[in-house]
């Protein structure tokens, strides 16, 4: 496959490589506010992205090198002061005004305050926690502490009217669906992921722009896949020239996950089961048909959201994981989990589900009792991750229970030197793990228990 | 790859995109007749039960409906086409009173109909299909009629109110506009007053007909596919508010009706031409033809000395009756005035829209006629 030279002067691949570097950068810190949405209370789209900004710059602070070289910090640091003052002085361009936010952002002096006050922060942090990477459960707790915040309803409606006061907004009309922040979640992953890996010794070093581009990378910042950031940053400082070859596969990969997102799951919505047509639905055949839509529909919706990050990002050189591999064609609940956001459940196996099994196993207890623990927790955090609610705690246990009982029917078989179940048997089992995940489903779809077992009764019959 | 490769894909991507586009369009010829014969593909009749009204919704994620334009996509989605079985079929047309407004199937003119358990002298069970739909337009019901008569009716009940007159009204609708083809026939056809080439005629272009210019046809059609299956599970067709505003009973003292006041409303005016054209369409199909002047609202109000309900001030509407009665008088259409068939308390949103139990007089007051008319049959 032959190169295409962009244009006579940027043939050198260096300089290729540092122009994407620096598109990416700043296509990353734009994307944050261009795909926030506007909210009821006033300029939180571009409140909650510079947050997010400078809680990217804080994590940085909390695992950089100390000897980071002190004009590329300045360097980088500037970059997102042009940016994001930039972003705020569109407020005084009235054609401009809603480019990159979906209201007028505020004034440039507040914003400069903020990026000041975020600034300052990050150098204490910097100084504090540097020289001791095992204060950086701090930062992971203020981190989780906010993630909680944002979860739990009570909470977040707290949190609303907190942001509320401070717009001179009526405190008593907050709700928790005044705060929707776009890409938070997925940004935790990462700056935990990073956080993690400081402390274990890890993490690469990086400079202040390559951390940014990893933790806000356009193109995976509303639903993933969740990169590591030693991978990351293999592929973000490998030689880089535009390739047609990657960029077609990358094409593709989009147009496959658009059909699969904007025909295929758009259209599954519009019978997929949800809380008015649980109500509604009458028979075990119809409520089926309304289950397995939903099933499908939530596959190609996260699945065509993967496969247009994959693409968008294989363009620019970079490879991010992939999220699915035919999850539903799995012959067992373990390999469905080793299938289905992938990059989610390995975060989870290497941040929570390793560290959790390796300390019981040194406190002596039984490997049943470690499967069981760390299953079931690990189920339930990815559960309550969706939101805190029964219904996504059930969903969690529903699978964390599926995939033990799984792990001890293995270990059982393996013990016995079962042989290899023939093909007939492997597809019962995809097809029983199928209407297994499926079950799971109506707890996550429907938003009470009550509801959910109503549809459960229904299902079945009853 | 190279820069050539590159440019070969990007011209041969633009090759397949305009020749697919100019095929559809080509397809498509004369006024999206692809689109129509498109529209008899569907998965009603087979894999969802066929609708009992024509589709229609306002709101579609609520009522699991979606309004469009194509009558064959419409007709296909509906248990009319269906496998025919033996039994007396009674084609119901007519505006939204007839095809049901905030009522449930069983609880439209067709539904109690069919709840009456009628039948027809050889022992054919008399089942009623409701093909009204929520247009006032005369023309709009002969569009339909002229599809209807495809699916062999026994007898044609055809539910007529003075708003569904007005000539001038007649090409005002969408459905009427997107269907100007089949309007133009009947025009020829059956000497209508209507222009043909009048503007609100909706005819489209040479890029209006290729897939691009179709997109939004399509997606419909591919909507009202999906929302079968709603349709199937849950049985519901339009969204049912838990409120609604009452009918007006009150009135302003306002003796206009359109654009016309007090004492005359020309006959001329009122597009009888249609009523006659959709008359002779099914009597020369050897079908019979009841035509029902629907209920209104008769207020008790204020000023309902000079208006019935804000739809009609008093005068126009009785000499709308008048007319009505004398036009139908000598012709081959029989005839039921049913306009004060049912009390006031008995409509809901609109001057012609019923309750339930208002739904039950009517069909009460129309059972006799339709048993009379499978006698004849």
């Amino acid at each position: 496959m032959a190169d295409i030279a962009l244009a006579p002067s940027l043939t050198g691949r260096y300089t290729q490589a540092r122009l994407r570097n620096a598109g990416l950068f700043v296509l990353s810190v734009l994307g944050i506010y261009v795909l926030q949405p506007a909210m009821p209370i006033r300029q939180m789209d571009f409140w909650l992205p510079t947050v997010a900004l400078l809680l990217a710059v804080v994590v940085w602070a909390a695992t950089a090198a100390a000897d980071q070289s002190a004009r590329a910090l300045i360097a980088d640091g500037s970059g997102i002061a042009v940016l994001v003052l930039g972003i705020a002085g569109t407020r005084y361009i009235e054609p401009l005004s809603t480019l990159f936010t979906r209201t007028p952002a505020p004034d440039v002096l507040t914003a400069l305050l903020a990026l000041a006050f975020g600034g300052a922060v990050a150098l204490l942090i910097a100084r504090l926690i540097g020289p001791r990477p095992g204060w950086t459960w701090g930062v992971l707790a203020a981190l989780v502490a906010l993630l909680v915040a944002l979860k739990v309803e009570p909470l977040t409606q707290a949190l609303a009217g907190a942001l509320r006061a401070w717009q001179g907004q009526s405190v008593a009309a907050a709700s928790a669906l005044d705060v929707r922040w776009l890409g938070f979640s997925y940004l935790f992953f990462r700056l935990v992921a990073a956080l993690r890996e400081r402390a274990a010794g890890r993490l690469p070093r990086m400079s202040l722009r390559e951390f940014i581009t990893y933790a806000l990378f356009a193109p995976a910042w509303i639903a993933g896949p969740i990169d590591r950031p030693e991978r990351f940053l293999k592929d973000l400082r490998a030689d880089f020239r535009f390739n047609l070859a990657d960029s077609m596969e990358g094409g593709r990969r989009v147009a496959v996950g658009a059909f699969k997102k904007f025909v295929l799951a758009d259209l599954l919505a519009l019978f997929a089961l949800n809380e008015a047509n649980a109500l509604q639905v009458r028979g075990a055949a119809w409520a089926w048909l309304l289950l397995y839509a939903y099933a499908l529909r939530i596959y190609f919706d996260f699945g065509g959201y993967s496969d247009i990050a994959i693409g968008i990002a294989r363009v620019f050189g970079i490879r991010l994981p992939e999220n699915f591999s035919r999850p539903y064609l799995k012959p067992n609940l373990t390999q469905f989990w080793n299938s289905w956001h992938i990059s989610l459940a390995q975060w989870f196996r290497a941040y929570y589900f390793n560290p959790l099994t390796r300390a019981l196993r040194t406190r002596g207890w039984p490997a049943p009792a470690i499967i069981l623990t760390g299953q079931l927790t690990t189920m339930l955090l990815i559960g309550l991750w969706h939101g805190v609610t029964w219904n996504f705690a059930i969903w969690g246990a529903w699978h964390g229970l599926g995939l033990f009982i799984h792990n001890r029917w293995a270990d059982f078989a393996r013990a016995r030197a079962m042989p290899e179940p023939p093909a007939l048997q492997r597809a019962l089992g995809a097809a029983l793990t199928f209407h297994f995940v499926a079950l799971g489903w109506v707890w996550f779809a429907l938003p009470d228990p009550a509801l959910a077992w109503r549809m459960v009764a229904t299902l079945f019959g009853l | 790859m190279n820069r050539c490769s590159l440019a070969r894909i990007l011209a041969k991507t633009l090759a397949w995109f305009v020749l697919f586009n100019a095929l559809f369009a080509w397809a498509n010829t004369p006024d999206n007749a692809g689109v129509a014969a498109l529209g008899q593909l569907s998965l009603y009749n087979a894999l969802w039960p066929g609708r009992l009204r024509l589709p229609y919704g306002d709101d579609p994620s609520r009522a699991y409906n979606v309004s469009l334009y194509s009558l064959e996509a419409m007709f296909a989605s509906h248990v009319v086409s269906g496998r025919p079985s033996a039994e007396f079929r009674v084609f119901l047309i007519g505006d939204s009173a007839t095809w049901g407004w905030l009522l449930r199937n069983e609880e439209t003119l067709a539904g109690q109909l069919n709840a009456l358990g009628l039948r027809a002298p050889d022992g054919r069970p008399v089942r009623a299909y409701n093909l009204g739909y929520p247009i006032m337009s005369l023309t709009k019901d002969l569009l339909i009629l002229r599809h209807a008569l495809r699916h062999q009716p026994d007898l044609v009940v055809w539910l007529v109110t003075l708003e569904s007159f007005p000539s001038e009204a007649q090409l005002d609708h969408p459905i009427v506009r997107h269907n100007a083809p089949a309007v133009r026939a009947m025009i020829a056809d059956y000497a209508l007053r209507a222009d043909p080439n009048d503007p609100r005629f909706v005819t489209p272009t040479l890029l209006e007909r290729t897939l691009v210019g179709q997109r939004r046809a399509l997606a419909d059609w591919l909507r009202l596919q999906a929302y079968g299956a709603l349709w199937g599970a849950t049985g519901i067709d339009q969204h049912y508010p838990e409120r609604y505003e009452p009918a007006q009973r009150d009135f302003d003292a306002d003796l206009r009706f359109r654009q016309f006041t007090p004492p005359e409303l020309p006959k001329s005016a009122l597009a009888f031409d249609a009523l006659d054209a959709g008359i002779r369409m099914a009597t020369e199909a050897g079908i019979p033809v009841l035509i029902v002047n629907e209920p209104i609202l008769i207020s008790q109000g204020r000023n309902s000395h000079l208006r019935y309900n804000a739809l009609y001030p008093r005068w126009a509407y009785d000499a709308y009756r008048a007319m009505l009665r004398a036009h139908l008088a000598q012709g081959q259409a029989r005839y039921l005035d049913a306009w004060d068939s049912v009390p006031q308390a008995e409509f809901t949103n609109s001057a012609v829209h019923l309750t339930p139990r208002g739904v039950r007089l009517l069909a009460e007051a129309i059972a006799p006629a339709i048993a009379d008319l499978t006698a004849r049959r």
